[in-house]
C-alpha cells in the first residue's frame, strides 16, 4: 500500500514535471534574448540582447526572442501566444510586446504580435518577415543572421508605434545627461591644465588626455539608443528592466525550413 | 411574538444582504462572458470577411473548380446568418453556432489544400498574404475560444455551487455552453509548404 502510495506520488511528481517544463519559467533577471537550446554563441547573444534591450528602451516594444529544443505537443503557434501571455511580454496597457520563437528540432519559427502591435506588424508582414527573411538564412545554417535580420526587419515595421513612457527619460534624461557631460568636460579641462600648468614633463603625454573631451559627444549623439554606455548611470547599467504584462490574441505568423 | 419578528426580519435582511452581493457577484461574471463572447463573434468575423477576398483572388488567378468556390460561399453564408446573442448562449445554441463555423473551416481547409495544385496560385503574393491573414485569424479563434471557455467555466462554476445557485434559479442566470474541440478544428486551414 505504502509502495503504491509512493510510487503513486512519484508518477504524480513526473507528470507536473513535465508539464511544467512545457512552458519555461521567465529568466530572472529578465532577458529578451532566451537561448535554451544553446544555439548562439556568447557573442551574438549578448549583441542581440544589447539591441532588444536599447530597442525596448526608446519605444517600450519588448521584443522576445526565445529559442526552445521543441515545443513539444503544443503547436508553435500556441506556444508562443502561451509564452507571450505567461511572461507577460509588452506594456500591460499597449500590449506591443512580440515573440520571435525558434524551435530548431522541430525546425519552425513563429512570430507572434501582441494586440497592440498587430496593427504594425499585420500577419502578413510577419509571414513575409518569417518566409522571406529568416527562412533564406536559416536554410543556410546561419541561424544568428537570420534572426538579427528578422528582428531588424521587425524593427523598422513597429517604430514609431509607439514612443518610450516619459518615466524611461526621466531615469536617462537627455539634459541630465547634458549637465553631466558637461561638468565631465569641465573637470577634465581643469584637470588637464593644472596638471599642464604644474609641469612640463608630463606634458606631452598629457595631449592624449584631452582626448576624453571629444568622446563624450560622440556618445551623447547615441543616447537615445542606448543607455548602456554610461553604464554607471542612474538607468540601472542598460539592463532590460523586465516584462510589463502584455497579452496575445492569436496574431503573427510562422513557417518550417 | 416580538422576538420572533425580529427573528424574520433579520433572516429576511440577511437573506436579503447575500443575495444582492451574490447577485452582484453574477451580473461581473455574466459581462465577462459577454466580453469574451463578442471577441468569439469578432473572430469569426474577420475570417467572414477575408473570403470574397480570397475567393476572388483565386478565381482570378486560376481556373479553378467551381465546385470548391462554391461550397465556401455557401458554408459562408450559412456560417454569418448564424447569430447568437450573448444572452442566449446556451449549450445548444454555441453548438449550433460552433457546427456552422467548423463547416466553413472545413469547405476553407479543403479550398487551401486544393490550391496545391496550382503552383501560380501559390506564388501569387496577394494570395499569400490572404492566407496568412487567414492562418493568423485562426489563430485567433482559437485564442478567443479559449478564453471564452475559462471565462464560462468560471461563471458555470459560481452558478452552480451552493448557495448562490439558489439566488442564480431566482434571478435567471442559467448555466452556458462550450465550445468542444471537434473534427473542424482539426480541419482549420493550414499552410503547407
Amino acid at each position: 500500500m505504502k509502495k503504491r502510495l509512493s510510487s503513486l506520488l512519484i508518477f504524480l511528481w513526473t507528470v507536473s514535471g513535465v508539464l511544467a517544463q512545457e512552458i519555461p519559467a521567465p529568466p530572472n533577471p529578465p532577458r529578451l534574448l532566451n537561448d535554451f537550446a544553446q544555439q548562439l554563441n556568447v557573442g551574438e547573444r549578448a549583441e542581440l540582447e544589447r539591441k532588444l534591450v536599447a530597442y525596448n528602451d526608446s519605444t517600450s516594444n519588448q521584443i522576445l526572442v526565445v529559442i526552445v529544443p521543441t515545443t513539444g505537443p503544443y503547436e508553435i503557434a500556441d506556444y508562443a501566444f502561451k509564452l507571450g501571455r505567461e511572461w507577460g511580454v509588452g506594456q500591460k496597457d499597449k500590449n506591443n510586446g512580440l515573440v520571435i520563437l525558434w524551435a530548431p528540432k522541430d525546425r519552425k519559427v513563429y512570430i507572434a504580435t501582441g494586440y497592440g502591435l498587430e496593427g504594425a506588424i499585420p500577419d502578413a508582414i510577419a509571414k513575409r518577415i518569417v518566409s522571406d527573411v529568416i527562412i533564406p538564412e536559416f536554410k543556410n545554417d546561419r541561424y544568428f543572421q537570420g534572426l538579427n535580420r528578422g528582428v531588424d526587419e521587425i524593427m523598422k515595421y513597429a517604430s514609431g508605434e509607439y514612443k518610450a513612457e516619459p518615466r524611461d527619460r526621466d531615469d536617462g534624461s537627455p539634459s541630465g545627461a547634458l549637465v553631466f557631460i558637461i561638468v565631465f568636460v569641465i573637470i577634465i579641462i581643469i584637470i588637464s591644465r593644472s596638471k599642464g600648468g604644474g609641469g612640463g614633463r608630463g606634458g606631452r603625454g598629457f595631449r592624449g588626455g584631452v582626448g576624453p573631451v571629444i568622446f563624450p559627444y560622440d556618445t551623447y549623439s547615441g543616447w537615445g539608443r542606448s543607455s548602456g554606455n554610461w553604464g554607471g548611470g542612474s538607468s540601472g547599467g542598460g539592463g532590460f528592466g523586465g516584462f510589463g504584462g502584455g497579452s496575445f490574441g492569436g496574431g503573427g505568423a510562422g513557417g518550417n525550413y | 411574538m416580538s422576538k420572533g419578528l425580529i427573528g424574520v426580519i433579520a433572516v429576511v435582511l440577511i437573506f436579503g444582504f447575500f443575495g444582492c452581493s451574490t447577485y452582484n457577484g453574477l451580473v461581473g461574471k455574466d459581462e465577462a462572458v459577454n466580453e469574451a463572447w463578442s471577441k468569439v463573434q469578432s473572430q469569426y468575423q474577420r475570417r467572414a470577411d477575408l473570403i470574397p477576398n480570397l475567393v476572388n483572388t483565386v478565381k482570378g488567378a486560376a481556373d479553378f473548380e467551381k465546385s470548391t468556390l462554391q461550397s465556401v460561399i455557401e458554408a459562408r453564408a450559412k456560417a454569418t446568418s448564424m447569430n447568437i446573442n450573448a444572452d442566449q448562449l446556451t449549450p445548444e445554441n454555441i453548438q449550433k453556432f460552433q457546427q456552422a463555423q467548423d463547416q466553413l473551416g472545413g469547405s476553407l481547409s479543403r479550398l487551401l489544400v486544393a490550391v496545391e495544385r496550382y503552383p501560380d496560385l501559390k506564388a501569387n503574393q496577394n494570395f499569400r498574404d490572404l492566407q496568412a491573414q487567414l492562418e493568423g485569424t485562426e489563430n485567433r479563434i482559437a485564442v478567443a475560444r479559449n478564453d471564452f471557455n475559462t471565462v464560462v467555466k468560471g461563471y458555470n462554476q459560481s452558478v452552480r455551487t451552493f448557495p448562490a445557485n439558489l439566488f442564480a434559479g431566482m434571478f435567471g442566470f442559467p448555466q452556458k455552453g462550450y465550445f468542444e474541440a471537434s473534427q473542424g478544428a482539426q480541419n482549420a486551414p493550414t499552410v503547407t509548404f
